[in-house]
C-alpha cells in the first residue's frame, strides 16, 4: 500500500455536507489498493499521530489530506510527514471545505460527487509528486552600498571593518552627498568637511572597498540575499591605473580651460572650469571633464588642456564602462535631493534674484568671512521656514525636519560673521527636538535673531533695488507685516532623490505615502525593507539630520552582519527546472524570464539559477517541447489533475475548470467559503502559482478532457510578486482563443480575471454568469474536443 | 467648428460690446458660439456651504439645455458649454464638479427637475473661450492675425474666477500663462507686474465702493509700474470695476494716471482686422480709442 | 484686558455648525497665517481670516458680530495657498449664511440709487444679493 488518504470531518463542517463514506467508496472502487481513513480531526495530534502510523507501519509514500484549505493546515501535515521521515512535498491537500462543504451545504448530494472530483485530482497529483530538495542557499560576504553620501560612508565603514566586502557606489565624481556641501553643522557647530573628510578618506583605503565614483546603477535583479547589479561607470576623461595615479594634480589644465560652470559644490556661487576637481576635499581627488559643457565635445574646437598637460593623461576617447557585482545583500542610501522651490512659485525662486535656497546659503555664508565673499547679504535677510514641507499644495504633508535647526544655524553663522546683519525667521512651528537642539536655538535668540511666527502669503519684488517684499501675518500679534528683505532664503524640504528611482524599481522597494523608502516595520524594523537582504540607510528612509542618519547607517550595517551570519537560508524548492534530456538548447526561453533566472549551461542546455528564480511559472510556455518545468506544478501533474477532475463529469453535467493563483484567488475561494457563499456547483477548482503557468495545451487538455469552459484567476499587475505573469497569460489566453475561433468554438469559454483578496462578489458574480452563458451553449462535440487535444506528444 | 455658448446675465446688459466683440472674433478664425435656447441665470456666485444643493438648480439646468442642443442637431457631439465671462465659468464649473463629483447629489437634483424630459447626465464640460483659443493653438491664432499690435504693452488681469479654486482653474493658480501666451499671440508686449490675479473688489460693487476704489487703484498702480499702457480681462465684472471705478477715480483725483481696460476679444478683434465698430470701443469708460491710435492700429 | 473665556459645550456645539455647514475641518487649521497675509480686504477687516479660524475653532459665536466675513469676496486666495488645503471662504459663507437664515438681510436694495443700479453689471448685483440676502 503506497498511498494513503484521510478524510477529514472537520467535526461535521465536512461530514454534515458531504457523505465520507460514499467517497470512500468511489476511491475504493477506483483502486482498492489506497488506504482510506476518515477521523473527525486531521490537525490534532490523534490524526497526524494516524498519519505518522500508518506511514512508518504501513510504508506509505504518498499521502493525501481531504480537509481545509491548504492555506490553513498545509504547513502542519508537511512536518507531520518530516516526522514521520517521508519527504514534505509528497503531501496533496484535497480541499473539501472552503471549496465544498461550507459552499454546498443545501445540496449535500451534489457536494459529495464533488467532493469525489476533488479527491480524484489531489490523487491523481499526488501519485506524481516527489520528494524536493529544500536546498539552501549559502550566503556571502558581499555588500552593495548605493549612495556616497555620509549614511553610505558609515554603513561602508562598518561593513569594512568587519571583514565583509563592500561595493560602493556613487553618482557624483566625489562621495560625501550632500553633507559635503555644508558649511558647519548644527548645534555643535563644527565644520562639516572637518568631520566628513577623514572618513570619505578611509573609504578610499580600506583593502574591503571598492570604491565606483561618477558610476551609476544601471539595473539590479535578485529579490532574496541574492542580487546581481549592473554598474555603469562613467568616464572621467582621465587616464588612470590602478596603482599610481598619473596625474599629478598641477592644475594646468583648468587654469586654461575657457568654459565657466556654476561649480555644484559651491552650489553656483562660485564657477569651475569644464575640467576640475569638485571640491578641496573631493574624494577621489581626481580631475575630470565634464563633456557635456566641454568645447571639444561640443564642437571639437578646444583641447588646451590636452595641449598643457605634462602628463598627457587627458583621454577624449575614453568610454563608459559597465561593471557587473553580485552580493548578498543591498543597502539603500540614495539620500535626499531638495523640494524644488520653483514649484513653490508665490515665492520667486529662480525669478527673484534675491531669493535662495538654503543650500545656497550654506556655501554664501561659508565664504561670508572672505574679504571679498562671492555674494555679499545685505543688511536684512529673512529666513523663510517649511518651504515645499507641510505644505498640501505642494503635495506634501511631512516636515523635513532639519530645516528648522538650519536656519537657526546659518541665522546664528551670519550673525556671528556679520552681526550688523538684521535677520528674521519666519515660522510655522519650530521644531528643535535633538540633543542640544533647544539650548542651541535660545542661543540663536539670545543673539538678537527675531523669530516671527506666521508663513508668508507670496513675496513680491522691488524691480529696481531688487529687495524682496514678504508678506506675513505675525500671527502672534495679528499684524500684517509688508517688508523688504536684501536676501530671503528659502528653507527647503527634503525630497527622496530622483536617483533613487532606478533602485526603486529594479528591487520593487515600496515607498510611503510621502515618498520616502519604506521600512519593513515602522517600529521594529526600521532599516529592514520587505525585500529580504535590502535595508535602508539615512534620509533615504526619510528626512533625518545627521546624528540620526550615522546612527542609522550604523544600525543598517548591523542588520546585514546579523542577516549573513545565517550563512545559508532554506530555497522554496517550488521553482522551474529543465529536463536536461529534453532540452535541445534552443534557447527559445532565455528571454521569458524577467528575474534572469534562467541562463544556458556549459552542456549547451537551458538550466535555471535557482538562487533568482520566483516560481511564478511564466517560462513554462515558451519551451516548444515542454522541457521546461515547474517543480510541484509540473506538466504531467498538471494534466493529471485536469484529466481526474473531469473524469466523471456526466453527460448532461456542465463545467468549469478554474485555475486559481495561490496567492489570491485561492484564498479569495477560500473566503467566500468561510464566509458561506453560494456559487454555481458545476466549478473545478485547481490551484497554481500564477495564471500564466497554464500554457494553451494545458488549456487546451482542459477542453479536450470536456471542461465547457475554463476561468483563470490573478491578481491585478500592480499588487501581484509576478508583475509580468499577466501578460503571459494574454498572450497563452490568445493562441487558445484562435483555436477556439477556429473550431468555430464560442471564445468566452475561456476568461481571465484579476482580483483582489477582498473581491469575493466580483468573483461569484463572473463565475456565476459563466455558468449561465454555458448553460445556453451546445456542448462541444467529441469531434472538436479531439481536435483541441494539444497535438504534440505529452512528454514524460 | 459650432459650439453651444450661455452668454450670462451681464454680456446681454451692460457689457454687450464685449459679447460682439467675441463674437465677431471668433467668426473670423472660424468659431461659431450657438447661443444656448431657454438659458437661465448661471447660478452666481458659486454656493460654498454644503448643505444648499438647491442652489446647484440653475447651473445643471443650463446643462440639460446643452444635452437638447445635442439631440435636436443644433450642435453636433459638441459636450462643452462655452462662456465668456469668469463668473459664470466659475459658477457653473463649481457645480458641475460637485453634480461630476456626487452621483447622491446629481440624482437628488435630478429627481427635484422631474418636469425636465431628461435627466442631467454628468457629461457637459464648462469651458472659458480662452481655453479654446489655447486649445486651438495659440500659434494659429497668431498665423491669423492680420494687424499685429506692435509695441503695445499689455498687462494680463486674470481676477479670481479664472485661476480659483485649482479645481476648476484653467491655468496654474499662481503662475498663470495662458493670458500672456494670448497677448503674445496678438504680437503685443506682455508686462510682469504683480497684481495680475488680484480681486478686483467682485460685488462689493455694489454696496462697498470704497474698498473696490482702493484696490483698482492698487492694481492701476502696479500696472503702471511696470510699464503698461493696456490691461485685459476676461470677465464682465473685473471689466467694469477696473474701467468705471477707474474713471470715477479719475473724477475725484484728477492726477491720477489712467489705463485703458480692454475685454480680451475687443483687442483680439483689431488684431484679427475687425473694425472698431464692431468692438463697441466707444462703450469703454476710459478712452480705449486713444493708445490704440497713437500706435496706428485704429484710425 | 484680557478676556477670560471658558470652553463649554455650546463652543464645541458652535464649531460642529460650521464645521459641518462649511464641510471644512477647522481643527485641521495650524495658524500659519497664511490666508491673513494674502487676502486682499484684510486691511478692512476687524478680524484677520485666521484669527476667525482660531475663533471658530474656540466656539466664540462673537466672530458673528465681525465685519470679516462680509468682507470676504469668496476671491479663494487663500484657498489655493493654504498648507493645510483648507478652504476659508467655504467658512466665510458658513457664516454668513448662519446669521442670513436668521432672516437678516445685510443689504436693503432701496439703498441703491437708480442711477447706479442701471449702471452696474447685472452679475454684480446678482452676486451680492445672494452673499448679503437670506
Ligand atoms: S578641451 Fe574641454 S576641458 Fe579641455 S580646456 Fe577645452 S573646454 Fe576645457
Ligand atoms: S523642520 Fe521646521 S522648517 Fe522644516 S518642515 Fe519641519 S517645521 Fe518646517
Ligand atoms: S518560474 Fe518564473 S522566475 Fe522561475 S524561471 Fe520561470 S519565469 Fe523565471
Ligand atoms: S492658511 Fe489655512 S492653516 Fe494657515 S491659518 Fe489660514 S486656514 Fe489656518
Ligand atoms: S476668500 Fe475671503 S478670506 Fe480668503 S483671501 Fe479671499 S477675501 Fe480673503
Amino acid at each position: 500500500m503506497k498511498t494513503g488518504i484521510y478524510l477529514c470531518q472537520c467535526g461535521g463542517n465536512i461530514s454534515n455536507t458531504v457523505d465520507l463514506n460514499s467517497v470512500t467508496e468511489h476511491i475504493k472502487k477506483n483502486d482498492e489498493n489506497i488506504l482510506v481513513k476518515i477521523n473527525s480531526h486531521m490537525c490534532s495530534g490523534a490524526g497526524q499521530k494516524l498519519i505518522i502510523d500508518d506511514i512508518k507501519k504501513n510504508g506509505l509514500e504518498k499521502v493525501v489530506v481531504a480537509s481545509c484549505s491548504p492555506h490553513f493546515h498545509e504547513k502542519t501535515f508537511r512536518s507531520t510527514l518530516k516526522k514521520a521521515g517521508l519527504n514534505p512535498y509528497v503531501l496533496e491537500i484535497a480541499n473539501l471545505r472552503e471549496h465544498c462543504s461550507w459552499i454546498h451545504k443545501d445540496i449535500p448530494e451534489i457536494a459529495t460527487e464533488k467532493a469525489k472530483d476533488i479527491v480524484d485530482a489531489a490523487l491523481a497529483k499526488a501519485e506524481l509528486n516527489y520528494p524536493l530538495e529544500e536546498k539552501k542557499m549559502q550566503l556571502g560576504n558581499e555588500i552593495l552600498v548605493i549612495g556616497g553620501g555620509i549614511a553610505g560612508i558609515q554603513t561602508s565603514l562598518d561593513l569594512a571593518d568587519s571583514g565583509k566586502k563592500v561595493t560602493l557606489v556613487e553618482k557624483l565624481p566625489t562621495i560625501g552627498g550632500n553633507m559635503a556641501i555644508l558649511t558647519k553643522t548644527f548645534p555643535t557647530e563644527d565644520c562639516a568637511a572637518c568631520i566628513l573628510s577623514p572618513k570619505m578618506a578611509a573609504i578610499l583605503d580600506h583593502p574591503n572597498i571598492t570604491l565606483y565614483t561618477n558610476s551609476e546603477i544601471e539595473d539590479i535583479v535578485g529579490h532574496r540575499l541574492h542580487f546581481e547589479a549592473r554598474v555603469k561607470k562613467h568616464p572621467r576623461y582621465i587616464k588612470d591605473t590602478v596603482n599610481m595615479d598619473l596625474c599629478l594634480s598641477c592644475n594646468k589644465c583648468t587654469e586654461v580651460c575657457p568654459v565657466t560652470q556654476p561649480n555644484y559644490w559651491e552650489q553656483g556661487i562660485i564657477n569651475r572650469e569644464a575640467i576640475y576637481i569638485p571640491a578641496p576635499h573631493a574624494i577621489p581627488f581626481k580631475y575630470l571633464i565634464d563633456a557635456e559643457n566641454c568645447l571639444h565635445f561640443r564642437d571639437n574646437s578646444c583641447k588646451k588642456c590636452a595641449e598643457v598637460c605634462p602628463q598627457n593623461v587627458i583621454d577624449f576617447e575614453q568610454k563608459e564602462e559597465i561593471i557587473n557585482v553580485a552580493v548578498d545583500s543591498v543597502v539603500v542610501a540614495t539620500g535626499y535631493d531638495i523640494f524644488d522651490a520653483r514649484e513653490k512659485s508665490v515665492f520667486g525662486y529662480g525669478k527673484y534674484e534675491n531669493v535662495v535656497t538654503a543650500m545656497e546659503m550654506e556655501r554664501i555664508v561659508d565664504h561670508i568671512v572672505e574679504a571679498e565673499p562671492p555674494r555679499k547679504v545685505g543688511k536684512r535677510v529673512a529666513f523663510v521656514q517649511c518651504v515645499g514641507s507641510r505644505d498640501e499644495q505642494v503635495g506634501n504633508e511631512y516636515c523635513s525636519r532639519v530645516c528648522c535647526m538650519y536656519s537657526v544655524k546659518l541665522a546664528s553663522l551670519l550673525k556671528q560673521a556679520k552681526p550688523e546683519t538684521d535677520i528674521y525667521i519666519f515660522y510655522t512651528d519650530l521644531r528643535a527636538f535633538g540633543k542640544g537642539y533647544e539650548e542651541y536655538y535660545k542661543r540663536s535668540q539670545k543673539m538678537g535673531i527675531k523669530f516671527i511666527r506666521g508663513k508668508p502669503s507670496h513675496f513680491t519684488e522691488d524691480k529696481e533695488t531688487k529687495q524682496v517684499i514678504i508678506t506675513v501675518e505675525d500671527t502672534l500679534s495679528r499684524n500684517i507685516i509688508e517688508t523688504e528683505f536684501d536676501l530671503v532664503v528659502l528653507a527647503n524640504g527634503l525630497v527622496l532623490s530622483k536617483s533613487s528611482d532606478i533602485v526603486a524599481d529594479s528591487l520593487k522597494l515600496a515607498k510611503s505615502d510621502d515618498g520616502f523608502f519604506k521600512e519593513a516595520h515602522p517600529k521594529y524594523k526600521p532599516v529592514d525593507t520587505l525585500v529580504e537582504g535590502v535595508f535602508l540607510a539615512g534620509t533615504a528612509q526619510g528626512p533625518k539630520d545627521i546624528p540620526d542618519t550615522v546612527a542609522q547607517a550604523s544600525a543598517a550595517a548591523a542588520r546585514v552582519i546579523a542577516t549573513l551570519a545565517q550563512k545559508e537560508v532554506p530555497l522554496d524548492p517550488i521553482l522551474a527546472f529543465v529536463h536536461q534530456e529534453i532540452c535541445d538548447g534552443c534557447e527559445k526561453c532565455l528571454e521569458m524570464c524577467p528575474p534572469k533566472a534562467i541562463s544556458m549551461n556549459a552542456d549547451g542546455k537551458a538550466a535555471v539559477n535557482e538562487a533568482l528564480c520566483l516560481g511564478c511559472g511564466s517560462c513554462i510556455e515558451s519551451c516548444p517541447i515542454e522541457a521546461l518545468d515547474l517543480n510541484y506544478y509540473t506538466n504531467k501533474q498538471l494534466y493529471a489533475e485536469i484529466e481526474a477532475v473531469l473524469k466523471f463529469k456526466k453527460e448532461n453535467e456542465k463545467r468549469i475548470l478554474v485555475f486559481a493563483d495561490d496567492n489570491t484567488t485561492y484564498r479569495l475561494i477560500d473566503a467566500c467559503g468561510v464566509r458561506k457563499m453560494k456559487y454555481t456547483d458545476c466549478i473545478r477548482v485547481l490551484r497554481i502559482p500564477s495564471g500564466s503557468r497554464v500554457t494553451p495545451n494545458l488549456l487546451q487538455f482542459a477542453f479536450a478532457k470536456g471542461a465547457d469552459a475554463v476561468f483563470i484567476g490573478d491578481s491585478p499587475e500592480k499588487s501581484s510578486r509576478f508583475e509580468w505573469a499577466n501578460n503571459v497569460t494574454n498572450k497563452n489566453l490568445e493562441v487558445v482563443k484562435k483555436k477556439l475561433k477556429e473550431l468555430n468554438i464560442e471564445s468566452e469559454r475561456l476568461v481571465f480575471s484579476q482580483f483582489t483578496a477582498a473581491d469575493m462578489m466580483k468573483f461569484i458574480t463572473e463565475i456565476d454568469q459563466l455558468a449561465d452563458k454555458i448553460d445556453k451553449m451546445d456542448p462541444i462535440t467529441d469531434e472538436l474536443k479531439k481536435q483541441l487535444l494539444p497535438n504534440k506528444e505529452i512528454k514524460e | 467648428m459650432k459650439i453651444p455658448y450661455f452668454p450670462g446675465c451681464t454680456l446681454k446688459t451692460t457689457a454687450q460690446n464685449f459679447e460682439m466683440s467675441a463674437i465677431e472674433s471668433a467668426k473670423k478664425i472660424g468659431i461659431e458660439f450657438i447661443e444656448l435656447p431657454r438659458w437661465n441665470c448661471c447660478g452666481v456666485v458659486a454656493s460654498l456651504t454644503s448643505d444648499d444643493l438647491m442652489r446647484h438648480l440653475a447651473p445643471v439646468r443650463n446643462f440639460l439645455r446643452v444635452q437638447e442642443m445635442n439631440k435636436q442637431g443644433l450642435v453636433e457631439n459638441e459636450n462643452r458649454l462655452l462662456t465668456l465671462c469668469s463668473m459664470c465659468y466659475n459658477t457653473l464649473s463649481l457645480s458641475n464638479l460637485r453634480m461630476k463629483n456626487d452621483a447622491d447629489d446629481l440624482q437628488k437634483i435630478n429627481d427635484f427637475m422631474h418636469k425636465e424630459e431628461e435627466n442631467y447626465d454628468g457629461n457637459i464640460e464648462v469651458v472659458h473661450f480662452l481655453s479654446i483659443l489655447e486649445e486651438m493653438g495659440f500659434d494659429k491664432l497668431a498665423q491669423k492675425i492680420t494687424k499685429p499690435l506692435k509695441d503695445l504693452k499689455v498687462a494680463s488681469y486674470y481676477g479670481c474666477m479664472l485661476l480659483r479654486p485649482k479645481e476648476v482653474g484653467i491655468d496654474d493658480a499662481e503662475a498663470p500663462t495662458i493670458l500672456e501666451n494670448f497677448v503674445k499671440s496678438l504680437k503685443a508686449e506682455t508686462v510682469d507686474w504683480d497684481a495680475g490675479s488680484r480681486c478686483c473688489g467682485s460685488y462689493h460693487t455694489v454696496n462697498n465702493v470704497e474698498i473696490v476704489y482702493t484696490l483698482v487703484k492698487g492694481i492701476i498702480l502696479d500696472a503702471r509700474k511696470n510699464g503698461a499702457e493696456a490691461i485685459i480681462t476676461s470677465c464682465p465684472l473685473c471689466a467694469f470695476n477696473l474701467d468705471v471705478r477707474q474713471s470715477e477715480i479719475k473724477k475725484d483725483n484728477p492726477d491720477f494716471q489712467t489705463i485703458p481696460i480692454f475685454y480680451f476679444t475687443q483687442l483680439m478683434g483689431i488684431a484679427l482686422g475687425l473694425n472698431k465698430e464692431a468692438l463697441g470701443l466707444e462703450f469703454n469708460k476710459i478712452d480705449a480709442e486713444d493708445i490704440l491710435k497713437k500706435k496706428k492700429l485704429i484710425k | 484686558m484680557a478676556q477670560i473665556i471658558k470652553l463649554k459645550d455650546k463652543n464645541t456645539d458652535f464649531l460642529e455648525k460650521i464645521t459641518e455647514l462649511s464641510g471644512e475641518q477647522i481643527t485641521l487649521c495650524e495658524q500659519c497665517g497664511t490666508c491673513s497675509a494674502g487676502c486682499p480686504f484684510v486691511s478692512e477687516m476687524d478680524i484677520n481670516p485666521s484669527q476667525i479660524m482660531r475663533l471658530v475653532m474656540l466656539g466664540q459665536e462673537s466672530v458673528m458680530d465681525s465685519k470679516t466675513m462680509w468682507l470676504c469676496a469668496s476671491c479663494f486666495t487663500c484657498t489655493v495657498r493654504c498648507p493645510r488645503k483648507l478652504d476659508l471662504s467655504k467658512v466665510s459663507e458658513a457664516l454668513r449664511q448662519v446669521k442670513l437664515r436668521g432672516a437678516i438681510d445685510e443689504i436693503d436694495i432701496k439703498e441703491i440709487s437708480d442711477e447706479e443700479a442701471l449702471k452696474l453689471p447685472t452679475i454684480a448685483v446678482v452676486g451680492s444679493f445672494r452673499k448679503f440676502t437670506g
